[in-house]
């Protein structure tokens, strides 16, 4: 216990120190990237975690949340509305969340790859609807110039305020859900995930406790979402494509679905793989080789890279432990001799 | 409410007529039962007779093909299984369902809480002081205090049939339907699990479905006899042990 707090104080303390240690495109395109990404991801590994429910929406609604702060804050040639960033914020949540409770009405009377069709037909409609209309998604353009606010003197478009807006964000999205699953909905979110039936017989509504999960999922998406908007600057029906959709499973399958970090872990991996890539392949291969990362973690850990690690901490546990007790051994056969030595 | 849909509310438990079809099979057929508050009722049977069937009616996981179900005298035919618990009905299942990622005092938390109400808060934690007072003492009537921080999947057969009674027991259960609770139980186990049913309360009504003719007919007020979804007799222990066809048909089929 005392050494998970340890642990946790370390990892802390190292993403607050990180930014003295690295330049700014690590400090934004890996860093900032990295927990904004992985916060949608996040959303994803709760739902799957936590409610056994696999869904390909989460970048959708991370997309809806984007899309609605930019047409809040930063309007193009008659498509928009300004408004005062904190209600661009507020409502930009309320209709991610709102998005996830839709997306979980659809998608909670189906189960497995099911959900997962539905909820990638949904993802593939909502391309094509921002794609196609321009009123409100202003086509195949879609927004750009997109700036963070300045706040108090604090310009979060600067490399520094935003890593450090980002890492709020995420470290706040990631204790919501470490506390989430503590609480009596997080329980009943457990309960559906082992025993759909029993929980019905505990007297549960199942259906709408995976529903509440869905919109607690959107609003984890929504602002991973904002994040990611304001690091791009811009978004486009390229932003809500299909690679976009996919890339958010891999990481959370990267990271893998025994803990939340590993949607943190994912994306870091995922994030670092996209931007080095191109150093020693071409960028068209850049699918083909996280493709391969990809196949390489699902083969020799299907529970991904926490999973890798789970199992490579108790492997190093028992070797200790075993170490321990030889030396236990050791030292009770010496005993008897330095008793009789004493004599 | 009109005169015809009143039913008699002396009866806990009402079953009219009840009927279930999986396909062309007619797993339960036409049956009719009336339990008075606080009688233990036993319902007999060989395997595949439709006892659990008969059970998943009454707790709402099957809709009946038709028929009937009352409980305290309001019609519950119709209503979806968790607002069948709300009203006071209580199972547990002949195949342990419990939580196996959970440990036992949150898979006693959860039951506690689906009864009580608040299912849905995310701001205060599900353990404190007041909550563990409350599960402890549902897991003291158990004997599972000693494995309160185990994984429920981790447990043994004997203790997750433990665990899955007391899921039941939550809240202030009214009608209480086990499903062979005894079933994979050693010698002993079933005698502290028979003992333990014995301290429950009159006010609550229990329904048991008993493999084991002895066990049944000793433990219960009134005994129903069902044979390929039929009713084949009901009546007193007394009665039901005299009676020839149940000796022959559910003997018969227990030797087989
Ligand atoms: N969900 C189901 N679908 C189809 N047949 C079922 C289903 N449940 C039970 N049955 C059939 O109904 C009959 C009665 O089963 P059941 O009620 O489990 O008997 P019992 O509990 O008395 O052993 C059996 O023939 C069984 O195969
Ligand atoms: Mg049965």
């Amino acid at each position: 216990m005392t050494r998970r707090t340890l642990l946790w104080c370390a990892a802390g303390m190292g993403l607050i120190a990180y930014p003295l240690l690295v330049n700014n495109f690590w400090l934004v395109q890996i860093g900032g990237r990295t927990l904004g990404f992985g916060t949608i991801a996040l959303s994803l590994v709760f739902l799957v975690a936590y409610g056994g429910m696999l869904s390909l929406a989460q970048m959708t609604v991370a997309g809806v949340a984007g899309y609605a702060v930019a047409y809040f804050t930063a309007p193009v040639a008659g498509v928009g509305l300004l408004l005062p960033w904190p209600l661009a914020l507020l409502i930009a949540l309320a209709l991610a969340t709102l998005a996830g409770l839709l997306i979980g009405l659809l998608a909670v009377r189906t189960l497995g790859i099911y959900t997962l069709m539905i909820t990638l037909a949904i993802a593939m409609a909502f391309y094509f609807l921002t794609l196609q209309n321009y009123a409100i998604f202003n086509g195949y353009t879609g927004f750009s110039n997109v700036q963070p606010p300045v706040v108090a003197g604090v310009d979060f478009s600067r490399a520094l305020p935003f890593y450090y807006l980002s890492l709020a964000i995420a470290a706040a999205c990631y204790g919501a859900v470490r506390h989430i699953t503590r609480t009596p909905f997080g329980l009943a979110l457990q309960g559906v995930r082992d025993n759909p039936r029993r929980l019905r017989s505990l007297g549960y509504d199942v259906a709408r406790v995976r529903v509440v999960a869905f919109a607690i999922a959107g609003l984890l998406a929504g602002l991973g979402g904002i994040l990611n908007l304001w690091l791009n600057g811009s978004i486009s029906p390229a932003s809500v494509g299909i690679n976009p959709v996919i890339d958010v499973l891999m990481a959370a399958v990267l990271g893998g679905f025994l803990h939340p970090i590993g949607a943190y872990v994912g994306a870091l991996v995922f994030t670092v793989v996209d931007n080095f890539a191109i150093n020693f392949i071409a960028r068209e291969r850049f699918n083909t080789l996280i493709g391969l990362v990809f196949l390489a973690v699902v083969l020799f850990s299907p529970d991904g890279i926490t999973g890798l690690l789970r199992r490579g901490r108790i492997w190093l546990e028992e070797k200790v432990a075993r170490l321990n007790r030889r030396r236990g051994r050791n030292a009770g056969s010496s005993s008897p001799m330095q008793s009789r030595q004493e004599t | 409410m009109t005169p015809a849909e009143q039913i008699d509310t002396a009866h806990a438990l009402d079953i009219e007529g009840v009927v279930c079809r999986f396909g062309a099979l007619v797993a339960v057929s036409d049956i009719s039962i009336a339990i008075p508050p606080g009688e233990r009722h036993a319902v007999l049977g060989a395997n595949g007779a439709g006892k659990t069937t008969l059970f998943n009616m009454i707790s709402g996981d099957i809709t009946p093909s038709a028929g009937r179900i009352a409980l305290f005298g309001e019609d519950i035919t119709s209503l979806p299984p968790q607002r069948r618990v709300l009203k006071g009905l209580r199972r547990t299942y002949q195949k342990s369902l419990v939580f196996d990622g959970l440990s036992v005092r949150e898979n006693l938390f959860l039951a506690e809480r689906g009864v009580r109400g608040r299912r849905f808060s995310v701001l205060a934690a599900a353990r404190n002081e007041q909550e563990n007072a409350k599960t402890e003492a549902l897991a003291e009537r158990i004997s599972l205090m000693a494995k309160l921080d185990s994984p429920a999947g981790e447990l043994s057969h004997g203790e997750q049939r433990q665990l899955e009674l007391g899921m039941a027991l939550a809240g202030n259960p009214r009608v209480l339907l086990l499903d062979e609770p005894a079933a994979g139980l050693s010698l002993s186990e079933r005698r502290q699990l028979l003992g333990m049913l014995e301290t429950l309360p009159k006010t609550i009504t229990l329904v048991i479905i008993e493999h084991d003719l002895d066990i049944a007919l000793q433990a219960a007020d009134r005994v129903t006899v069902m044979h390929n979804g039929r009713m084949l007799a009901a009546g007193t222990p007394e009665e039901i042990s005299a009676n020839q066809t149940v000796h022959d048909i559910y003997m018969g089929k227990n030797v087989n």
